[in-house]
C-alpha cells in the first residue's frame, strides 16, 4: 500500500507528487473512531471530575455572572478561520471523492483568507492577548500525570482546576497550529503554480523533489485537518462542552461553569487581593486573554 | 525517459458482442479498463507504453454501435461508426453537412476509414508533454510543463486554462455542438443522453479527462435532432499541414437566416480550450442582426474576450476572431485582419 503517489520527473528522478487519496478516508474513519472511543469512555468508564479546592468564597463572590472569555476580535478570527478551513477542506477533497467541480479558485481564495487571518492571529495573540495562556505549563503537565495515575487507581491528589484552557484544548491548539501553518506555508508556495492575482506563475521556483515534498506535506496536513476538525466539531457539540462552545459565540461563560471548571488563581477574572477596577483599571482577567 | 515503440504492454483483451456486455465489463474493470474504439488514439498510448491498462475492451465486434439510423427526431449515429461513413452518408450530407465537412477534415483517409465518431469526440489531449508521459497535471501530477516561459505551447489554450493548458483536438465536436447533438451514454445506472457541450469538461472540473465518461461508462450513440437540418452551415479548420493534422483552431456554426437577419444560430470553436466552446455570448449578440462582415467583425471581437495567450500562442487570438467572423459574415465578405 503506497501512502504517497510517485512519478518519474523529466530528468529521470523518482519524485513524490502527492499523497494517496485513500488517506482522506483514513482520516475520516480515524475521526469517527475517536468519537466512538471517547463517547464510550465517557459513558462507561470515566469517573466524575474532581478538582482541588481553589480559592475562597470571597473570591467566588467577586466573579461576575458573565465571565468574559473571548473578545469580539478573537471570536471573529475563530469563525473566519473556521469558514475558510471548511471551504478549503470541501474544495480540496470533494473532487477527490467523486464530486468534481471548479474548485481551484475557491480554494486559493479561501487559503488567502486563512493566511491573512492566521497572520492577524499571530500578531493579535502575541501583542494583545495573554500569549502563554494557550501553551501547556508545568501545572498542566503535573495534573495530566495525576489524572492518568488516578484513572489507573493510584492514590494521587486531585488535579487543580483548569486555567483559561484545559490541557486538551492547548494540545488541540498546538496540533491545529502545526497543521494550519504547514498548509499555509506550502499553500502560499503552491499558489505560484496556478494563476492568481498575487504573483506570476513560476512552477520552477523549486526543484521537482522540493515541490513534491511540498505537495505531500500540504496533503498530509490537509487530511490531518479533516480528523482534527471532526474532533473539534464533536467536542463543540458535546453537552458538557457547550458552555465553552457558547462562549465562542457570545464571548462569555457563566459564573457557575467558570467556578466549576476553572481556577480563579490560574485564570483570574477578578483579583483576589485587590480590585484594580476600583483604581479605574480593567481587571487583568477582564482583559482579552484569547 | 525511454520510449519503447511498437511493443505494447501485456493486457487482457475482451471483445464483447453487445453493448450490455461491454458496459458490464467496463463496470467490472473500473479504472483498470480501457475502451478501444478505432484505436487511432489508443494505440499511440499503448505503443508508447505511457498508458498501461490491465484490460482492453475492444468495441469493434458490437454491431449495435455501428451505423447511421434515421429516427423520428432526426438521426442517430452509432459511436463506432467510422468517420468515412459519416462523411459519405447521404442523409448527413443532405441535412447535416456541417458534420460531414468536419469529419472530412479529420486526419487522413486511412485514419477516417478506421477512426470512429465516438473515438473522435472522446480522444485525449495532444499536448506533447502529456503524451510523452511526463507527470503533468493531466497525468495526475502537479505541474504543467507547457505553461511555463520555456514551454512549447504554440498549440495550447487561450481560454479557460486552469493549471493544464492542453486543448481538445476533436474536429467533429464543435460541429456536433452546433447541431445541438445529444450524446447517449450507457453507465452503471442505465442510459442517459446529455447535450454535446456537456459531454466535454475542462481542467477546472476534472484535470485528467476531457469528457464526462467515468469508469464503467460507454458512449453508445450520438443523436442529432432535425432542429438544424438544412441550416446554413460553416466549418473551417486551420492546421499547420493541410495534408493531415490536428486543428490549431476550428469553428463550426449552424445558422438560420430569414429576412436578412440571423434568426437562430449555434456556433462553437475548438482548439482554444480544453473543451470545445459554444459561444453563447456571440450567439446572443448576433441574433436578429444581418449575417454580414460587420456583424462577424463584432462577433469575432466578442468571441476572444478574456483570452489569455501563453508564450507562443498569441496568434490564436486573431485566428479565432477571424474564424468566428468568417463563420458569421461568410468567407467572401469577411476580410482577414490581424
Amino acid at each position: 500500500m503506497d501512502f504517497l503517489k510517485w512519478a518519474i520527473s523529466p530528468w529521470g528522478q523518482r519524485v513524490p507528487i502527492h499523497i494517496a487519496w485513500f488517506l482522506i478516508w483514513v482520516a475520516v474513519i480515524a475521526g469517527f473512531l475517536f468519537f466512538i472511543v471517547h463517547a464510550t469512555y465517557l459513558r462507561y468508564f470515566a469517573k466524575p471530575k474532581e478538582f482541588q479546592s481553589s480559592g475562597s468564597p470571597l473570591i467566588a463572590a467577586r466573579i461576575p455572572e458573565h465571565v468574559p472569555r473571548h473578545s469580539l476580535t478573537a471570536r471573529l478570527f475563530h469563525w473566519i478561520m473556521a469558514a475558510s478551513m471548511f471551504t478549503l477542506l470541501f474544495t480540496a477533497f470533494l473532487p477527490k471523492v467523486g464530486m468534481p467541480f471548479d474548485w481551484v479558485t475557491y480554494h486559493w481564495i479561501a487559503g488567502s483568507v486563512l493566511t491573512v487571518s492566521i497572520l492577524f492571529h499571530i500578531v493579535h495573540a502575541s501583542f494583545f492577548m495573554d500569549f502563554w495562556s494557550i501553551w501547556p505549563d508545568k501545572i498542566d503537565l503535573r495534573d495530566a500525570f495525576r489524572r492518568t495515575l488516578r484513572f489507573l487507581g493510584k492514590p494521587e491528589p486531585p488535579p487543580d482546576k483548569f486555567a483559561k484552557y484545559p490541557l486538551e484544548n492547548k494540545l488541540y491548539h498546538a496540533a491545529i497550529m502545526a497543521a494550519g501553518l504547514s498548509l499555509v506555508v506550502t499553500g502560499v508556495f503552491m499558489m505560484f503554480r496556478v494563476r492568481t492575482i498575487f504573483f506570476p506563475r513560476n512552477p520552477y521556483l523549486f526543484s521537482d523533489m522540493t515541490w513534491g515534498m511540498m505537495y505531500v506535506l500540504h496533503g498530509l496536513a490537509g487530511v490531518g485537518l479533516i480528523a482534527l476538525i471532526m474532533v473539534h466539531v464533536y467536542f463543540g457539540l458535546r453537552p458538557e462542552k457547550r458552555p465553552i462552545t457558547k462562549s465562542m459565540i457570545f464571548g462569555w461563560m457563566s459564573r457557575d461553569f467558570y467556578l466549576k471548571e476553572h481556577d480563579p488563581q490560574r485564570w483570574p477574572v477578578e483579583s483576589p487581593i485587590s480590585s484594580p477596577a476600583s483604581k479605574g483599571e480593567a481587571p487583568e482577567g477582564l482583559r482579552d486573554a484569547g | 525517459m525511454a520510449v519503447i515503440r511498437d511493443v505494447m504492454p501485456a493486457f487482457d483483451l475482451f471483445q464483447p458482442s453487445s453493448i450490455a456486455d461491454a458496459q458490464k465489463l467496463l463496470q467490472q474493470q473500473g479504472s483498470d479498463g480501457w475502451v478501444l474504439a478505432g484505436g487511432m488514439d489508443s494505440f499511440d498510448w499503448l505503443k508508447d507504453r505511457i498508458k498501461k491498462p490491465k484490460v482492453v475492451v475492444d468495441l469493434s465486434g458490437i454491431a449495435e454501435l455501428k451505423g447511421i439510423r434515421s429516427t423520428a427526431e432526426g438521426i442517430e449515429i452509432g459511436a463506432m461508426t467510422t468517420l468515412t461513413e459519416v462523411v459519405e452518408h447521404p442523409l448527413i450530407k443532405e441535412k447535416f453537412k456541417l458534420l460531414a465537412d468536419a469529419a472530412e477534415l479529420v486526419a487522413s483517409p486511412q485514419i477516417r476509414n478506421q477512426g470512429t465518431i465516438g473515438g473522435n469526440v472522446s480522444q485525449d489531449a495532444r499536448c506533447w508533454y502529456y503524451r510523452a508521459g511526463w507527470p503533468c497535471y493531466r497525468a495526475g501530477g502537479n505541474i504543467c510543463y507547457a505553461d511555463t516561459p520555456e514551454g512549447r505551447n504554440r498549440e495550447h489554450a487561450i481560454l479557460y486554462a486552469d493549471r493544464c493548458v492542453a486543448v481538445n483536438p476533436s474536429d467533429t465536436a464543435p460541429a456536433l455542438i452546433a447541431l445541438d447533438a445529444k450524446f447517449v451514454i450507457r453507465g452503471p445506472k442505465g442510459e442517459r443522453a446529455i447535450d454535446a457541450e456537456d459531454y466535454f469538461i475542462g481542467p477546472d472540473i476534472d484535470i485528467t479527462s476531457l469528457h464526462v465518461l467515468r469508469p464503467g461508462d460507454l458512449l453508445t450513440a450520438i443523436r442529432i435532432p432535425s432542429t438544424w437540418a438544412g441550416a446554413q452551415f460553416y466549418f473551417e479548420k486551420v492546421r499547420d499541414r493541410n495534408v493531415w493534422d490536428f486543428p490549431l483552431l476550428n469553428v463550426a456554426s449552424a445558422m438560420v437566416v430569414s429576412n436578412g437577419g440571423i434568426e437562430r444560430i449555434r456556433i462553437a470553436v475548438n482548439g482554444a480550450a480544453a473543451r470545445p466552446l459554444r459561444l453563447r455570448v456571440v450567439e446572443d449578440a448576433v441574433r436578429g442582426k444581418p449575417a454580414n462582415a460587420a456583424t462577424g467583425e463584432s462577433a469575432g471581437k466578442l468571441a476572444v474576450q478574456g483570452a489569455v495567450p501563453l508564450q507562443f500562442n498569441a496568434y490564436k487570438i486573431p485566428l479565432m476572431r477571424n474564424l468566428v467572423k468568417r463563420a458569421i459574415g461568410g468567407v467572401a465578405e469577411a476580410t482577414w485582419t490581424s
